[in-house]
């Protein structure tokens, strides 16, 4: 069972808890109007799916309810760190270094 | 010819129901935490998980804007008219919506860990959390040491109370 930390409870939970909310860091456009429609498929439908390293939301359903995101290795599943909603994308490269 | 057992062990817990006096779920932006604190004569604890108790009332803090109050009977319409209508808010009372099972004995965190995946015996006494109990949500509050209480939604009652009581009656065989 996964053990994800909640930055809001600042505490770490089991997986039941929590719920996957997709790839975090889309913003939904300003003016949807302005948009072609292969950008409004874009934004919809295409996500980056990489293998390794991946920002994603997460929601602490049965808990404080709250929305963050948190970074996910997709091939070990274990979790760099997780972080507040509407923080900026942490850079991974530095915050290794740091740590070593 | 089939032994009978006449007399059951003792289980190690024990499966109760408590009447709820009165139960409100507030919401509230943290910026507006200290008017309401004041507003109601209740400190609202600021961490999720904490329990403030004044007079007879107790806030739960479920989330960073959510609060969980209980208090006697006769002071619900005090509350309901505590917070002023200039200060942005959600009062809901929600005495009915939930059963709350008082469980105590030395078994009791065998008892929880059938549903709850969290390691209960980290938290702390007079703490408490929404979590997640065998698929149904519920608020989990650790009054002392070998007693908790469990609330659910009354729907999902009759399931969590048949879980319950099963899973003492196991404790209680050794199972």
């Amino acid at each position: 069972m996964l053990l994800i930390h909640c930055p809001y409870c600042d505490e770490t939970l089991p997986e039941p808890e929590f719920a996957y909310a997709g790839e975090a860091h889309i913003a939904r456009p300003a003016d949807p109007m302005a948009l072609t429609d292969e950008e409004w498929r874009d934004f919809l439908f295409i996500r980056s799916n990489p293998r390794g390293t991946h920002y994603e939301r997460w929601r602490h359903v049965h808990g404080c309810g709250r929305f963050f995101n948190a970074i996910r290795d997709t091939v070990s599943d274990k979790f760099a760190m997780t972080y507040r909603a509407g923080e900026p994308r942490p850079n991974l490269d530095a915050l290794k270094e740091a740590a070593e | 010819m089939t032994a009978q057992i006449h007399t059951f062990p003792r289980s190690p817990v024990t499966v109760a129901v408590r009447p709820l006096a009165t139960r409100f779920s507030l919401r509230l932006r943290p910026g507006h935490r200290e008017t309401g604190e004041a507003a109601l004569g209740l400190p609202l604890p600021h961490r999720i998980g904490r329990i403030s108790v004044e007079g007879g009332r107790q806030a739960l803090c479920l989330g960073p804007d959510e609060w969980q109050l209980d208090a006697p009977e006769a002071e619900a319409d005090a509350i309901r008219a505590a917070l002023p209508g200039s200060l942005p808010h959600a009062l809901v009372e929600v005495t009915d919506r939930e059963v709350t099972f008082v469980l105590e004995g030395p078994g009791v965190l065998d008892l929880l860990s059938i549903g709850i995946a969290r390691d209960l015996s980290r938290l702390e006494i007079g703490r408490g959390a929404r979590t997640v109990f065998d698929g149904v949500q519920a608020v989990l509050v650790r009054e002392a040491g070998e007693r908790f209480t469990l609330s659910v939604w009354r729907s999902f009652a009759p399931h969590v109370e048949e879980l319950l009581h099963r899973g003492a009656r196991e404790l209680a065989l050794g199972l």
